[in-house]
């Protein structure tokens, strides 16, 4: 039985020693030269028998039961684990797209390699994630003007449920006590020049009711996350994240997903959804206490996406002036009144540029009502044509 | 009211008629599954090419079409930039000139050119190529821009057509009477009688490399590779750039129904393909691959005219992979042969009932 893995984040790994200790040949495929992901980034190691590490090692096409990797090598499988996880979703905002505006995973990466890129550091966006970003930031010496949570922490009264079976989620909170009391809710960052940052109030649809300035010199933003689902274009997904089975099955055959890239959970939901994959792909019985976290840790995944959902008041933050997309220099005016995705990324050239869309297709089909399509690429990252004129014929 | 005419797709074809049929005073409803532009038409590069077609009645049509669309185009992008055919081996450099030549005394300004001139025209081109001819008229727009533009005044309704009699049309939202029905679905017009297949196509986007490729250069086999109907694939090389630096590769051809999944070893010919001709590219990242299907009929020729065993039902499709360049003329010579104007060009050819056509 030869299992694939792609992504050694928390998910990745978890799959990966699961399926290998199931008796699988193992083999994980992570772009990084490092395994745990962001999550874990530098505190993982994945030496495990029956596992074989492909470090700094991109995937770009996933054809029948054959990966194909960058060289170009090809990885025969007979179950493949997706586990490429998430990244941030940045709104647009006047000034997002000029110096000094960072995703907050991107501030929490540089962080992790001690780097600060900024003095007066505001975190604004949406969820529970902001706050480790913030305290990162603190750790390593910024003076943390603000964190703002556009939406109110009072959703998660209604979440009893959910709550009740993660209380473990709620005492991780205490860690982050004291970037806590610089927490602001129902609050946005909604225009930047230069170090002059505008900070409105926010009814509960996230339309301003009213406004202030700070100075900040950096804004990190998350507005949740967009998975990374470019391998499997054709799977089904609901809001873009892969739709699972109990035994995360995703809709094309032999290829399961696990972590991030199905709902956004954390990272234990994340490595129980990796066991549940990794114990499947082998052809075994998921172990009942992994699938009992993943039937808990969803609870909490729903409730958090429906308390920590982006609201549409943030279209009316924009300008006609403001930048939708960096990569093509596309403006909020120049959107059109497109009816299709196809359509308004050839009347506009949103999303046709470097990114491919991975930052604003989701933004520009929300300002523009269009129906948004997901992420179907059918190259899951840049090769060069010489790689490709080289790919071997034989893909078994 | 009802409409004096539904036409049935809004793709390049399908706007072309409306625009024309609007022009004569018609009151023209369209109607699209999906909206305008959202299937053939955007799967193209929007080539507006006369190179690619020996003498004949598409010819005709193409020239028909090539001048009448400055006037059309509006802001879709207009770029006269010229065709640059090339033959990457020995054997194929005799058969080249002997086409062009054929084209030019069919009207088409074909240049034989020395490989040095090639050269200066392409810097980058592969020196080995063994001939080459320059075709000043061969252009290109943006599909989507320029079928919005031709809608523009016009009704577009989204919804799915399921039957038609030609003097009525029953879609999903419910039935439209009308005075004729024009078929325009391209590669999904089989479902209104006509023997209409798709083809399958995928282009590669390189990221931008703005300037170093200036016409749409492309392998003299690729004439070939159009004309034949073998189902199994077929590629040629195809390059040309956009005004957004990225480079567009095709051409590939395969008959197997509306699968959409692409497979490596279509990218991997392609890739080869435009490597002989630009050895640069090997260094340049893809960062998009794209597929559509063409529609494509038995003897390869647009099908335009009415049907005679459905009156009030008229047909435009099955215009392959050239429907950009031959929409202004189809859909200005459909809308004579409806309004009993003196058509443009001899309908003769595309008409209806011709041999394994209708179905």
């Amino acid at each position: 039985m030869r299992v694939v893995v792609v992504g050694a984040g928390p998910a990745g790994m978890a799959a990966a020693r699961t399926a290998a200790d199931a008796g699988a040949e193992v083999t994980v495929v992570d772009s990084e030269p490092e395994a745990g992901g962001q999550y874990l980034r530098g505190r993982a190691r994945l030496r495990h028998p029956g596992v074989t590490h492909l470090k700094n090692t991109e995937a770009w096409l996933v054809e029948d039961r054959t990966l194909h990797l960058r060289g170009p090598r090809q990885l025969p499988f007979d179950a493949l684990v997706i586990a490429t996880g998430a990244y941030d979703r940045p709104l647009p905002f006047p000034g997002w797209d000029g110096p000094g505006v960072i995703t907050a995973g991107a501030a929490q990466t540089l962080a992790k390699q001690g780097v600060v890129l900024g003095r007066r550091v505001i975190v604004s966006g949406t969820g529970p994630f902001l706050l480790p970003v913030a305290a990162a930031l603190q750790d390593l010496g910024a003076t943390l003007v603000g964190v703002y949570e556009a939406n109110s922490p009072a959703g998660w009264l209604r979440e009893g449920k959910a709550v009740a079976a993660n209380r473990h989620k709620i005492t991780e909170l205490a860690r982050y006590r004291k970037v806590v009391r610089h927490l602001r809710t129902r609050t946005a960052v909604i225009a930047k020049h230069g170090d002059r940052v505008t900070v409105a109030k926010l009814d509960d649809q996230w339309r301003p009711v009213g406004h202030r300035t700070e100075h900040a010199d950096l804004v990190c933003t998350g507005h949740g996350f967009l998975p990374r689902t470019d391998l499997v274009p054709e799977a089904e997904r609901t809001h873009d994240f892969l739709n699972v089975d109990a035994r995360q099955r995703t809709s094309v055959p032999g290829v399961y997903a696990a972590g991030e890239v199905t709902g956004i959970g954390g990272a234990d939901l994340a490595e129980a959804e990796g066991v549940v994959a990794g114990a499947a792909a082998a052809g075994r019985e998921p172990p009942r206490a992994a699938l009992e976290a993943v039937r808990r840790g969803r609870l909490f995944a729903e409730a958090l996406g429906r308390v920590h959902a982006v609201r549409p008041g943030w279209r009316t933050w924009l300008t006609r002036e403001t930048t939708v997309c960096r990569c093509e220099q596309v403006q909020l005016a120049d959107l059109g009144d497109a009816t299709t995705m196809r359509e308004l990324k050839l009347t506009s050239r949103v999303a046709m540029g470097r990114c491919q869309g991975r930052i604003c297709a989701r933004n520009a089909a929300e300002l523009t009502g269009v129906p948004f399509d997901g992420q179907r690429r059918v190259v899951a990252v840049p090769i060069p044509l010489g790689e490709l004129a080289d790919l071997t014929e034989e893909t078994s | 009211m009802n409409p004096d005419v539904v036409v049935v797709g809004a793709g390049i074809i399908g706007a072309a008629c409306a625009q024309a049929l609007r022009a004569r005073g018609l009151d023209v409803l369209v109607l699209d599954r999906h909206g305008p532009a959202s299937g053939t038409s955007a799967s193209g590069e929007g080539n507006v090419l006369v190179s690619d077609k020996g003498p004949g009645p598409e010819l005709d049509l193409a020239r028909a079409s090539r001048e009448l669309w400055p006037q059309l185009a509006g802001d879709a992008e207009w770029e006269e930039k010229g065709g640059l055919v090339v033959a990457t081996t020995g054997d194929a450099a005799e058969p080249l000139t002997a086409f062009a030549d054929g084209q030019r005394a069919a009207g088409v300004d074909a240049r034989a050119i020395t490989v040095d001139e090639a050269l200066s025209l392409e810097p980058h081109l592969n020196p080995d190529i063994t001939a080459a001819v320059h075709y000043p008229q061969d252009a290109q727009l943006n599909p989507v821009k320029a079928t919005r533009n031709l809608l523009r005044g016009i009704p577009v309704r989204r919804a799915e057509v399921s039957t038609t009699d030609g003097r009525s049309v029953t879609t999903d939202d419910g039935v439209v009477s009308c005075g004729a029905v024009v078929n325009a679905t391209g590669p999904w017009a089989g479902r209104f009688g006509v023997n209409v297949l798709p083809r399958r196509g995928v282009v590669l986007v390189t990221t931008p490399i703005p300037g170093a490729i200036r016409h749409k250069v492309y392998d003299a086999d690729y004439v070939g590779a159009v004309a034949s109907g073998d189902a199994d694939l077929q590629t040629s090389g195809v390059v040309e750039s956009t005004k957004a630096g990225t480079v567009l590769i095709g051409s590939s051809r395969q008959r197997k129904g509306f699968d959409e999944k692409i497979e490596s070893k279509v990218l991997k010919a392609l890739a080869r393909r435009a490597i002989a001709l630009f050895p640069m590219l090997a260094g340049v990242p893809v960062m998009r691959a794209y597929g559509g299907f063409r529609p494509y009929a038995p003897d390869h020729l647009p099908i335009i005219g009415e049907d005679p065993r459905t009156p009030g039902l008229w047909h435009a499709t099955g215009h392959e992979g050239a429907g950009v360049g031959l929409a202004p003329a189809t859909g200005l010579l459909l809308a004579q042969l409806l309004t009993g104007e003196t058509p443009l060009v001899d309908p003769h050819p595309f008409r209806v009932d011709r041999q394994e056509v209708p179905v």
